[in-house]
């Protein structure tokens, strides 16, 4: 039973405890990095180039250059990446709202724990995956179901990481608090966030990972709008160069999403986080 | 009276209660039995495709595509984390791809692969190893980064092969990130099974089992097929998690 917390702890769990200073490489080594990524633009141009492969199958980086211009162009892109954005920030607050509440009731209340436990167990055992044609039959393919879907993925990691961000506070601490007769709303100010500050958010950002996975999923297989419907509509156009185009828009959001909730997880736990 | 509310506030309470629910609103028909089932129904189908056997044959299907897939996966994965924990040049060289790629939703990945490979076996399974890849790689790479520099100097100083460090030093303290990592990837590439019977045009196994029961409003046999994935996901997370979980460097105490 505690399988899935355990998992959702080191799953969480994203930072080396210890790493080894290695020997330093000359200045040069943060361009290394681009090697890669270099080499294969030029292998791919290559390919192209010579006509190694057909162009359905590999179109060239000029046809993908071209198609994303297009796109924006003609405004397809900004309509569908609103339209996915949208049902994102909907899912994700709707879900992230609801697993803090539930994680917190989780946390704070022994017998609410009890009562709940397995019941959350039960619906988080289940991917969101194995929810999908269950939520099509009683929603249809609408809003309401990547809504639903969205919050779903994100209101399991929010429950469980809020449940161990609070379950975290030093219980010394809260006794503390209590001898000090700190109101209910000083404690969690003051003892409870610090410390359960980096487990939220966490939480959220694991979250909003598996909500970004779940809706591209969701719009690739039940849409009629929406990035991931984009994609589909090339794919049975066989319009390689605009799939192309839009899966790098999908890892440049993925990427933008991360980098965003950790630029924030930084600063707010840099100043309301506690150091130790 | 003490020992009913403790019974009460027990976690089996609110299951049984829906359940209760659910199968009183079914027979006394306030909900729409064709599309609501009912607990009994479901058991009944559950019983029906299990008999017929086309139950345990969507599972094999969906399971040996799940084990290939992760196999590979996997493999990959350990292999190219352990080379860019202990070989600086390969982790400046290629991590900053990986990581890039591995922000690509997994799913954005369907179109291309049943383009490239096919919408056959080959695709499921390759999308399959790419689900499992990146949890193992990521925590193979960490877990072996943390290798304690005291035993790295005296490995150097004993002379010890290159080989010989990874057998004896590297892979038993990267050991338990490393199953942290292939418990992630079991559970991603069961995920990713499931996804590739749904985008995938496949006729066999769970996930495919379930889009057909959809079409045909068979909410029934929708809500066992999730009953399935789930109990299939718990087993392996926990039956095979629990095994690895035993695999221990020498001389660490079980926990």
């Amino acid at each position: 039973m505690t399988d899935l917390s355990q998992w959702a702890q080191t799953g969480l769990r994203t930072r080396p405890r210890v790493t080894v200073p290695l020997p330093r490489l000359p200045r040069l080594s943060p361009l290394l990095g681009w090697l890669v990524p270099a080499a294969l633009l030029l292998t791919w141009y290559g390919i192209t180039a010579a006509h190694l492969v057909a162009e359905q199958i590999l179109p060239a980086p000029a046809m993908v250059a071209d198609a994303f211009a297009t796109l924006v162009r003609d405004g397809e892109l900004q309509k569908n990446l609103l339209i996915s954005l949208s049902r994102v920030a909907y899912g994700f607050g709707a879900g992230a709202l609801a697993g803090l509440l539930f994680g917190a009731g989780m946390g704070f209340s022994d017998r609410f724990a009890r009562l709940v436990r397995p019941s959350f167990m039960i619906v988080a055992q289940i991917p969101i995956l194995a929810w999908l044609p269950f939520l099509m039959l009683l929603l249809g393919i609408g809003e309401a179901l990547k809504i639903v879907l969205v919050a779903k993925a994100v209101f399991t990691p929010m429950t469980l990481s809020t449940n161990a961000g609070i379950r975290s506070v030093p219980v010394r601490y809260l006794e503390l608090a209590r001898m000090l007769q700190l109101s209910a709303w000083r404690t969690v100010c003051r003892v409870v966030l610090p410390s359960a500050l980096p487990h939220f958010f966490s939480g959220l950002r694991y979250g909003l990972t598996h909500a970004w996975l779940a809706l591209v999923m969701v719009e690739l297989l039940a849409s009629y709008e929406g990035i991931g419907y984009l994609m589909v509509y090339s794919r049975q156009l066989f319009q390689l160069d605009v799939m192309v185009a839009i899966m790098l828009v999908i890892g440049a959001m993925g990427l933008a999403f991360d980098r965003l909730l950790a630029l924030g997880e930084a600063r707010l736990v840099r100043r309301y986080g506690s150091t130790s | 009276m003490k020992r009913l509310v403790h019974l009460l506030g027990g976690g089996a309470t609110l299951p049984l209660l829906v359940l209760l629910a659910w199968s009183v609103t079914a027979h006394l028909g306030w909900l729409d039995v064709r599309l609501w089932s009912s607990p009994e129904l479901v058991l009944k189908s559950g019983w029906a495709a299990l008999r017929d056997g086309s139950l345990l044959a969507a599972l094999q299907a969906s399971l040996t595509r799940d084990f290939a897939g992760f196999a590979i996966g996997a493999a990959c994965g350990l292999m190219l984390g352990l080379l860019l924990a202990r070989i600086r040049l390969a982790d400046l060289l290629l991590s900053p791809t990986l990581n890039t790629t591995r922000q690509i939703a997994l799913f954005a990945w369907v179109p291309f692969l049943s383009l490239w490979l096919g919408n056959g076996e080959q695709g499921r399974i390759a999308f399959i190893a790419l689900g499992a890849f990146f949890p193992v790689l990521l925590n193979t790479h960490l877990g072996a980064r943390q290798v304690e520099a005291r035993y790295l100097d005296v490995a150097r100083a004993l002379c010890l092969k290159p080989h010989r460090v990874l057998l004896t030093l590297v892979l038993p303290s990267a050991l338990p990130q490393i199953v942290t990592g292939l418990r992630l990837g079991l559970i991603y590439a069961w995920l990713a099974t499931i996804g590739a019977e749904y985008l995938f045009s496949t006729t066999s196994g769970i996930g495919s089992m379930m889009m057909d029961a959809r079409d045909l409003f068979r909410m029934d046999l929708v809500i066992l097929g999730m009953a399935v994935i789930g109990g299939v996901g718990f087993i392996l997370t926990t039956g095979l998690g629990l095994g690895l979980s035993r695999l221990r460097p020498h001389g660490v105490p079980p926990p």
